[in-house]
């Protein structure tokens, strides 16, 4: 009855969040008294698979099958539902992203499994199953109890600091007994923007509003974020003109992140705007109206024109880098 | 074409979080309630312009929520819709909002069901994906664009780092946001309207919450900013560095 752990990977590379997955799995997996098996889809080097040991996955069931290099829905649930059959799982993690929100409620229903989707916490088995999410966007948290039998928990990115260990694993194919439903999707085209960092599992994030006028000064935005390797983002007022795609917005209606630095450019902080942000572990404010209500919601502010600040800013860290 | 659109209702983004009873309940005295914006903006307003089309035959509301959601439905309505399901339970638990949509739809023969990507109060996104599960259907998230040709839907979604576009039969569940429909404003004939379309309210039997919320909290409240003189940039890179540690 070990903790299974969806782990998902990029072209055959396994991000750091997908690690995270496990060493949370495994933590909980250590409170149980029980061990951990990761479920990997998709072509994946073995290598690669193994690197899984070191956070904690004393077992990895690898679905060798090329079509799931694409996302399949169906096909992904019946490879986790398969692996959990066989491993009699009880609790089910994964990421709470694009590809998790796509598998991991519908696993859950097909279990009727209580979910959770955001967990900031490891279960409180004092209380029950007692998990923190936020909620309202970050606005406030739930603690949430998951009263089935099977549990479905999906981890915010970014929560937990992991460490490698001298832990093994070991590999074993598994067979799923797919069926052709499981693949009515098509994929026609797939467009990836190269080079960029993933708003998503970003730890460093540079956010422009409204304050930088207009779509011509973005290169300030840019050029900070690429000193620093960090992800471009943007407020409402922003993608809603267009001058950023939309997929950049974040806020109550746009994305929800939790970086450990969020610099904001030129971005009033309207409430709708903070809920996305506030998960941030640093705050830091360039704005040149000293009564911004987003400076009540910083760790470090700047008082004074993006125009000016974002250069000697992008300068400094250069400088800083150099003497590292 | 059958089209069923999930509408969940929820406070108004503008609003403060308030807790009461011990921390065990969000206020909700004072709060206005609004139609969740993915739902609105792009899930009903691409239904509608699917019928408008006359790709779409019906596009039919549903939610679920206690007598208090109908003035959101009748809002909803007065975009457009043929008519609306109001199922009387609370929407608590992810799993059971699901069952009882599905309840409702498994002998209605939708082809597809849109819902928006998460609703703004639970961040759940669940619902959408659970119901494909329950109803056999396909299940496509975070959709920016959805086309039609024929019996297929050809929808585009956010993947990590860009864009992919997929086509897949009817029948099939898809979670919309940005890209997929233009916000619109209902105008007085819509709303006129909306008063004679039906409204349904179906009661759903009885089933198990799987999970339930034992009490809120707030974030904690930031020990204040520290302003850093904006002609000295090293000084903030400094900070960052030796005392947040996030450089």
């Amino acid at each position: 009855m070990s903790v299974i752990v969806f782990v998902e990977h990029d072209a055959g590379t396994i991000k750091k969040k997908n690690f995270e997955a496990v060493h949370y799995a495994s933590g909980i997996a250590q409170k149980m008294g029980t061990t951990v098996t990761a479920v990997i889809l998709g072509i994946v080097d073995n290598a690669e698979i193994e690197k899984l040991g070191a956070y904690g996955a004393q077992k990895v069931l690898h679905v060798e099958d090329s079509r799931l290099d694409e996302l399949h829905p169906r096909a992904y649930t019946s490879a986790l539902l398969t692996a959990i059959e066989k491993e009699g799982g009880t609790i089910i993690i994964t990421l709470n992203d694009i590809n998790g929100r796509a598998v991991a409620p519908r696993v859950a229903a097909n279990l009727k499994a209580g979910l959770v989707v955001g967990a900031l916490t490891y279960p409180d088995m004092d209380k029950g199953f007692v998990i923190k999410k936020a909620v309202y966007s970050g606005k406030a948290f739930a603690y949430v109890n998951v009263t089935s039998d099977k549990k479905v928990i999906m981890l915010m990115p970014n929560t937990f600091p992991i460490t490698e260990t001298a832990g093994k694993t070991v590999i074993e194919k598994l067979a799923v007994d797919f069926s052709e439903k499981d693949f009515r999707i098509k994929v026609n085209e797939v467009n990836k923007v190269t080079g960029e960092v993933s708003l998503s599992d970003a730890s460093l994030v540079v956010s422009g509003g409204r304050g930088m006028k207009g779509p011509e000064n973005w290169y300030l935005i840019e050029d900070l974020a690429k000193e620093l390797g960090a992800a471009t983002a943007c407020s409402r007022p922003v993608s809603d003109a267009d001058w950023r795609p939309h997929h950049e917005h974040v806020g109550q209606t746009g994305g929800t992140i939790r970086p450990d630095l969020y610099i904001a450019v030129g971005i009033s902080g309207a409430i709708q705007h903070l809920a996305g942000v506030n998960g941030s572990k640093t705050i830091v404010v360039i704005n040149k109206d000293p009564e911004a209500p987003f400076f009540k919601a910083a760790n470090y502010g700047v008082v004074g024109d993006a125009m000016e600040v974002l250069p000697r800013l992008t300068e400094a860290v250069r400088k800083f880098k150099q003497h590292k | 074409m059958k089209i069923l659109v999930c509408i969940s209702q929820v406070p108004d983004t503008s609003t403060k979080v308030v807790l009461k009873g011990n921390d065990t309940t969000i206020e909700s005295a004072g709060v206005s309630y609004i139609i969740n914006p993915y739902d609105e903006w792009y899930a009903l307003i691409r239904a509608i312009e699917l019928k408008e089309s006359g790709v779409a035959s019906d596009v039919d509301l549903v939610t679920v929520g206690k007598a208090n959601t109908e003035p959101v439905i009748r809002k909803a309505l007065a975009l457009g819709g043929d008519k609306a399901i109001r199922i009387d339970a609370e929407s608590t638990d992810p799993y059971l909002t699901a069952v009882y949509i599905a309840e409702y739809a498994k002998s209605m023969d939708y082809d597809l069901i849109l819902c928006g990507k998460e609703s703004i109060d639970y961040n759940n996104g669940s619902v959408g994906s659970m119901l494909a599960a329950l109803l056999d259907m396909d299940y496509i998230g975070f959709a920016t664009e959805i086309k039609t040709e024929g019996n297929t839907a050809v929808v585009k979604r956010e993947i990590e780092g860009g864009e992919e576009t997929d086509s897949c039969k009817f029948p099939l569940v898809i979670s919309c946001q940005k890209g997929v429909a233009e916000a619109r404003i209902a105008n007085m004939r819509g709303i006129m309207a909306a008063r004679t379309r039906p409204l349904t309210v179906v009661t759903p039997a009885v089933d198990d919450a799987l999970t339930s919320i034992l009490s809120y909290e707030l974030p904690p409240a930031k020990a204040g900013v520290r302003l850093i003189d904006p002609a000295d940039m090293d000084e903030l890179v400094e900070l960052l560095h030796a005392e947040a540690k996030v450089i």
